[in-house]
């Protein structure tokens, strides 16, 4: 059921989301050193070109590989299948975008 | 063996569950499940269909879920496999039952041919025959897979075929994958294509009941790994040739 593309798709989104994964964790970590604040999270990425690529990316990969993963879990344990299988794949994709994109806008620009 | 008498339970036919016969059979040394089943067929219930052959495990056809796991009922011995005092015996698990404990394997033989499970030669009579390299990596990848039986237990472990039928299965790819390190197969192109279709092998989980459960210890697992890394090399490699 799962296509090549859709396959290489996934394993090429999760090679980008290791690093993207580790780098989240040291920043987490960096973070909370001395207190955790909103307004040094937004000094870091404010206007940032850097951090707007990390996680712009960082979400990017994300929709594509869990609305991938979604669609595998869906099809092999409810029978979703054709139309509705793609359709459920692509509202779990764009629907995670939105919501990682609006949050990496807000972060960067707002 | 502690008891005289076995509790054995025969999920019979499609409706498995709702269909539960509960015979008595005596109890024995060295006792296979197997012998469990001809007892009930001889003694108790001759209406029982059931398949068997060599009772060696050489043949691959009485495979059979005992107490939920797929097994070759005439190599294991019941002392092995013995819940208390009870056990249970269905047919096959992602086959059509036929009747009792006998499954449909078409469509097991069928996802063979599907993934080019067969020879594609090269040669004629009149060539030489070709040398092949024992200690070749290729040939011992191939070597690894060659002694499979066809006996469908790794087919019917796959939580991945239960859940997605048109997944072609470990057997099948397994033999896709010798076939594949075989120097005297020529049909790579045509099996590459075959185990990367919609039913191929990228829908493998790697969740390894295939592995965990053949009885010859052989590792689809990791035949299917290397379909799907030779699969990948073609797709890049086609992609840089267009």
């Amino acid at each position: 059921m799962l296509s090549v593309r859709l396959y290489f798709l996934q394993r090429i989104t999760a090679l980008l989301m290791v690093p993207l994964v580790l780098g989240h964790l040291a920043v987490i970590v960096y973070a909370v050193q001395g207190g955790l604040s909103a307004a040094e999270i937004l000094g870091r990425t404010r206007e940032s070109a850097l951090w707007f690529m990390f996680y712009g990316i960082f979400v990017v990969a994300v929709s594509v590989h869990a609305a991938i993963g979604v669609r595998a879990v869906v099809h092999e344990w409810v029978g979703l299948k054709g139309a509705a299988l793609e359709v459920v794949m692509w509202i779990t994709g764009l629907g995670l975008f939105a919501l990682g994109a609006r949050a990496v806008w807000a972060v960067t620009f707002a | 063996m502690t008891s005289k008498s076995l509790k054995v339970t025969i999920e019979r036919g499609a409706a498995a569950k709702s269909a539960q016969h509960v015979f008595h059979v005596p109890a024995h040394e060295s006792q296979t499940v197997l012998d469990v089943v001809s007892w009930i067929q001889q003694y108790a219930d001759p209406t029982l269909s059931y398949r068997f052959a060599c009772r060696v495990g050489m043949c691959g056809s009485c495979a059979m879920m005992v107490n939920g796991v797929p097994r070759w009922t005439c190599r294991t011995h019941v002392s092995k496999v013995l819940e208390g005092n009870a056990i249970t015996i269905g047919p096959l698990r992602n086959l059509p039952t036929i009747k009792d404990l006998v499954v449909d394997m078409d469509p097991f033989f069928e996802k063979w041919i599907a993934a080019e499970g067969m020879h594609h030669g090269g040669l004629t009579r009149e060539d030489p025959i070709a040398p092949v390299d024992e200690k070749s990596a290729a040939r011992l990848e191939a070597n690894a897979g060659i002694e499979c039986i066809n006996c469908s237990v790794c087919y019917a472990a796959c939580d991945t075929v239960a859940g997605n039928p048109e997944y072609l299965g470990p057997a099948a790819l397994q033999r896709a994958w010798t076939l594949l390190n075989d120097a005297k197969d020529e049909g790579r192109n045509a099996i590459l294509d075959a185990v990367s279709g919609k039913g191929g092998c990228q829908n493998c989980h790697s969740m390894g009941s295939c592995t965990a459960y053949c009885p010859y210890e052989l590792d689809p697992m990791s035949a299917i790994a290397g379909l799907k890394r030779e699969t990948t090399k073609s797709f890049f490699n086609r992609v840089r040739g267009c």
